[in-house]
């Protein structure tokens, strides 16, 4: 069963301190409810990454209580019902930016350190 | 935020959550899942549904405040559950925090809190010191002063920013027409004493220098007095009142926080007031207490040093005279704590130990809960809770506890202070025993220190535990909490040392007392009454009408019905050491310069006094009524005068001469057997003289025997006196046993609250031990079902269990015994003629520890032996 591969595939948990960016970033496409917000993360890194609803809710919270996303009760198009959808702010798009930058630079640091030889070329 | 708030934000996140869920089942089912397993898929991928809406929720919490709520309705309910278990904790905590605030309040009233005087830390008294080993033994290291030593110390030393003096006094105040007579208590001050201590008159002023003078006749009232007598009409300063009949004018009031040296005393005169000239000139006769300030940039040492220097020059003019060769100071504050400091840090280490116990049996208890819910525990740890969560939790359980246990001891700790206070009958009351905020704090400190780590212990000790292993711990697998068990058994180990120390101090402290109120004083004590009156030198101002008084009364009491005899002197056998003189031998060679004269307790008696006292005739006779004014002087002395001065000689015949008593010869008469002139105090050397020799210096005492209970005669033996002088007060009506009761009153106060504490704590001990045998019994009962299966036999059970539980009680006594050792040279100074290492006692205190111990085991080991086997194999 198709289930069952999922399973097996190799996996991995959100790092620490980047899923506040992998939500701002996936909000910048427009507002979406938690549940298309964690399926799309999942979705994007191939079910790479697995999104745990412990980590996920109160992280979008998080998020609202620092003014970086709004929320509101709308009507899903294609189901009839209220979902709670998240919206970026202005203050979210601009941390946004800054979380981006230093995760490059991050990224960037890690890699001279695990494979210098191919920085060098 | 408020609670509004926060139910809309509780609801919106459940909404949230629930129709995300929904549209995660949605989505199983149109994957083409089954109805009914779509909905458990959601679940499972969606995970702990409830950590996450709490953790969701927690974000939005604001400093944990919500939490922190939870926890407390959490923990209240928990406490509810097992009221047995709270109401004792709470008690237990109530009792030792009470009682460890209520000491606390009247040693820092006491002994900590500054005098509200200006600058106190600058004010010493001085004390004549008398050099020799066996006068300090006697407590005259601290000897009054004589008032030409005071004028020579102020006038010839400059270490001192001044010095001040007063004396003890007392008069029969009455109104200028001599009504309303009452004896009041009084004191002499110079005129620098008050300006000095700064303390200032809250209407008019205080003595001039030219008042305190033989011939002054001002008065300063004391607050209670002027409220009490004069209605506080300030009116009253400028007006008389007459003292022992002669007029003062009342020049001002004390304030009413005034009530230095004590709180009985009613009038101030200036200090020479009333006193014959001639006494002031005199170095030996010790009757004042001296009051120094020091200048801000001399030491004490410095100062003192000068004062030394005049009073052994001063020594040196008097070799004859008892006149100390050096002084001695302390400071004000230990002045007036000198009787209580002892007793109360005794008690104070008491109750302390009584709070350690009762903290200890905290601990203990709320560990025996802990284990008890150690699956509870295991079971929420396995649901999410977290190990900071269930720490906090058990914390503010404890907290709870002890809160309840702190509010409820600092209201008890008021009303066991007011009863301390009044049953402490010679706590000096120079200030008033209150609670402040200094006590609060420290009621606050000691129920943090306390309370806190008795709940911490168990928290931490309890959560340590993998989930798991607990859940899976069944009451064979008793190995996992062996560690627990250690602990409570050092708990108690603790607990029993503690209280075996406790039972040691309350058993020396009471066999001292009863020894004290055992002892015999050498007189008749059952059946006797004593009153006292002075008659005014002004109205009684020859020994022919002093003589007249006393005899009538005694007439006319000795021939009240019922009375058995009935005797005039100053004080009776108990009642405290009176005065003392000095003397000399004329029939024996001079005594050598340089040594002081000997020296003798003064007493005055009539021809009845001994007989009603029933105090044995060794030698010679008694006073007749021939010996009175006018004729030889005659004298009788006790038998350690004899044995001290006239050894291997009969004394009868031969002559005293008391310089102090007219500068006279007395003949010796008779020798009467000793007496003591208080409970625990050696017996001293005494002279009496007669009564009616018409030299009264001080005080009479009428002693009354009658044939049954004396107290009733008080009411008519007044009237008489009251017929015969109406303007003339009684006073201290009291029989034999109450002055020597009274001379005991805080022996006994100290022992019995000493022993309360001791009981309390052996209850504590003992129910800790119940408690910890019991669980461990609970503990145990599936290995014992085995073991008996397996043929043990029941004594063999029961012998095992009660090893185990008084193993931790044999430690203890052991470590307790030894301890005590060394804490019993605490009270040493305290007992009289009790060894500190009594071995009765020891033997007793073991024996009862051992026996209590013993009786708290039995119950749980007697149940562990009665165990059915097959129903304790069953349970697992």
């Amino acid at each position: 069963m198709s289930t069952m591969a999922k399973h097996t595939r190799q996996r991995a948990n959100v790092l620490q301190g980047t899923l506040d960016m992998l939500i701002l970033r996936t909000l910048l496409y427009g507002p979406a409810h938690g549940h298309q917000i964690g399926k799309h993360i999942q979705r994007t890194t191939n079910d790479f990454l697995q999104m745990q609803h412990g980590s996920l809710y109160p992280a979008l919270h998080r998020l609202e209580k620092r003014g970086w996303v709004v929320s509101k009760w709308e009507t899903a198009p294609d189901r009839n019902r209220e979902f709670k959808y998240y919206q970026l702010t202005e203050k979210g798009r601009k941390q946004l930016t800054l979380e981006e930058s230093q995760w490059k630079q991050m990224a960037k640091a890690v890699a001279r350190i695990m494979w210098p030889e191919a920085e060098e070329s | 935020m408020t609670w509004w708030q926060m139910r809309k934000r509780d609801a919106d996140v459940e909404r949230e959550l629930q129709s995300d869920l929904a549209l995660e089942e949605e989505e199983q089912r149109e994957h083409g899942v089954p109805p009914d397993e779509a909905r458990h898929a959601a679940l499972r991928s969606f995970g702990n549904r409830t950590l996450i809406s709490e953790q969701t929720r927690e974000v939005w919490s604001w400093n944990g405040l919500e939490s922190l709520l939870r926890d407390l309705r959490i923990s209240v309910r928990t406490l509810f559950r097992s009221p047995g278990f709270s109401i004792i904790a709470v008690l237990v905590m109530a009792l030792c925090i009470g009682a460890t605030t209520s000491l606390f309040t009247v040693v820092r009233s006491v002994l900590l809190r500054p005098l509200p005087f200006r600058d106190p830390d600058g004010l010493v008294m001085i004390y004549e010191h008398f050099r020799d080993p066996s006068m300090n033994a006697q407590q005259f290291n601290y000897n009054a002063v004589a008032p030409a030593d005071y004028y020579d110390w102020r006038t010839q030393t400059h270490g001192f920013d001044d010095m001040a003096a007063w004396r003890w006094w007392q008069f029969t105040l009455t109104g200028e027409r001599g009504e309303l007579p009452e004896l009041v208590s009084a004191r002499g001050g110079t005129w620098n004493l008050f300006p000095l201590m700064g303390v200032n008159a809250v209407i008019g002023r205080t003595f001039t220098e030219s008042e305190d003078r033989p011939d002054g006749n001002a008065v300063m009232l004391t607050w209670s007095l002027f409220q009490r007598r004069f209605g506080g009409s300030p009116s009253i300063v400028g007006r008389q009142i007459h003292l022992d009949g002669t007029p003062y004018t009342i020049i001002g009031v004390l304030p009413n926080w005034f009530s230095y040296p004590d709180a009985k005393i009613q009038v101030w005169v200036p200090y020479a007031s009333g006193l014959p000239p001639e006494i002031l000139k005199h170095h030996d006769f010790h009757f004042s207490r001296v009051v120094a300030r020091l200048k801000p940039d001399v030491s004490l040492a410095n100062a003192l040093s000068q004062v030394e220097a005049v009073q052994y020059w001063l020594h040196l003019q008097n070799l004859n005279a008892p006149v100390a060769e050096d002084v001695a100071s302390r400071t004000l504050i230990q002045d007036l704590a000198q009787d209580v400091r002892k007793p109360l840090v005794i008690l104070l280490c008491a109750v302390m130990c009584m709070l350690l116990i009762g903290c200890l049996n905290v601990a203990n208890l709320m560990v025996a809960r802990s284990a008890a819910r150690q699956k509870e525990i295991a079971v929420r740890s396995a649901l999410g809770a977290r190990r900071m969560t269930l720490i906090r939790e058990q914390l503010m359980e404890s907290l709870l506890v002890s809160l309840a246990g702190g509010i409820t001891g600092m209201l008890l700790s008021l009303a066991a202070t007011k009863w301390l206070v009044t049953t402490w009958t010679n706590l000096p009351s120079a200030r008033s025993v209150h609670a402040d905020g200094v006590v609060l704090a420290f009621a606050c400190a000691l129920f943090i220190s306390a309370a806190l780590p008795a709940g911490l212990l168990a928290a931490i000790s309890s959560t340590g535990k993998q989930g798991i292993a607990a859940l899976q711990a069944s009451s064979r697998g008793a190995a996992g909490s062996q560690a627990r068990t250690a602990l409570r058994k050092t708990l108690l180990t603790v607990e029993i040392a503690t209280t075996v120390v406790l039972l040691m101090a309350a058993g020396l402290l009471l066999k001292n007392f009863w020894r004290l109120r055992s002892t015999d004083v050498g007189s008749a004590t059952d059946n006797v009454l004593t009153m006292g009156y002075s008659l005014p030198a002004k109205k009684y101002d020859s020994p022919e009408k002093m003589n007249a008084f006393n005899e009538t009364l005694l007439e006319q009491v000795r021939t009240m019905p019922g009375v058995r005899a009935a005797a005039l002197g100053s004080i009776v056998p108990g009642a405290g050491p009176g005065g003392d003189d000095s003397f000399t031998i004329p029939e024996h060679p001079p005594i050598a310069p340089g040594t002081a004269l000997p020296d003798a307790l003064s007493r005055l008696a009539d021809p009845g006094y001994f007989s009603t006292l029933q105090i044995p005739l060794l030698n010679g006779r008694f006073f007749t009524t021939e010996d009175r004014v006018g004729r030889p002087k005659t004298i009788i002395i006790n038998q350690q005068l004899a044995k001290q001065y006239f050894l291997g000689e009969n004394p009868l015949g031969k002559h005293l001469h008391v310089a102090a008593r007219g500068d006279a010869n007395y003949e010796i008469v008779g020798m009467v057997a000793d007496t003591l002139y208080q409970v625990g105090q050696p017996g001293k050397a005494t002279m009496y003289f007669p009564v009616l020799n018409g030299e009264i210096y001080e005080g009479l005492t009428l002693v009354v025997r009658t044939e049954a209970d004396s107290l009733v005669f008080s009411v008519p033996i007044q009237k008489k006196i009251m017929e015969l002088d109406p303007e003339l007060p009684v006073s201290y009506v009291l029989t034999m046993q109450q002055i020597i009761e009274r001379s005991l009153g805080n022996a006994s106060l100290t022992a019995s609250l000493v022993l309360g504490f001791a009981v309390l704590s052996l209850i504590l001990a003992s129910v800790g031990l119940y408690g910890v045998l019991s669980y461990i019994t609970t503990q145990r009962t599936g290995e014992i079902g085995v073991r008996m299966a397996l043929g043990a036999q029941r004594e063999e059970i029961l012998r095992v269990m009660l090893g185990d539980g008084l193993r931790p009680a044999l430690y203890g006594l052991t470590l307790g015994l030894a301890a005590s050792i060394w804490a019993v040279r605490l009270i040493q100074s305290m007992l009289y003629g009790t060894q500190p290492l009594d071995p009765a006692i020891f033997a007793s205190v073991a024996v009862s520890m051992l026996v209590v111990a013993a009786l708290a085991c039995l119950v749980p080991a007697w149940r562990a032996s009665r165990i059915d086997p097959m129903q304790a194999l069953r349970m697992e």
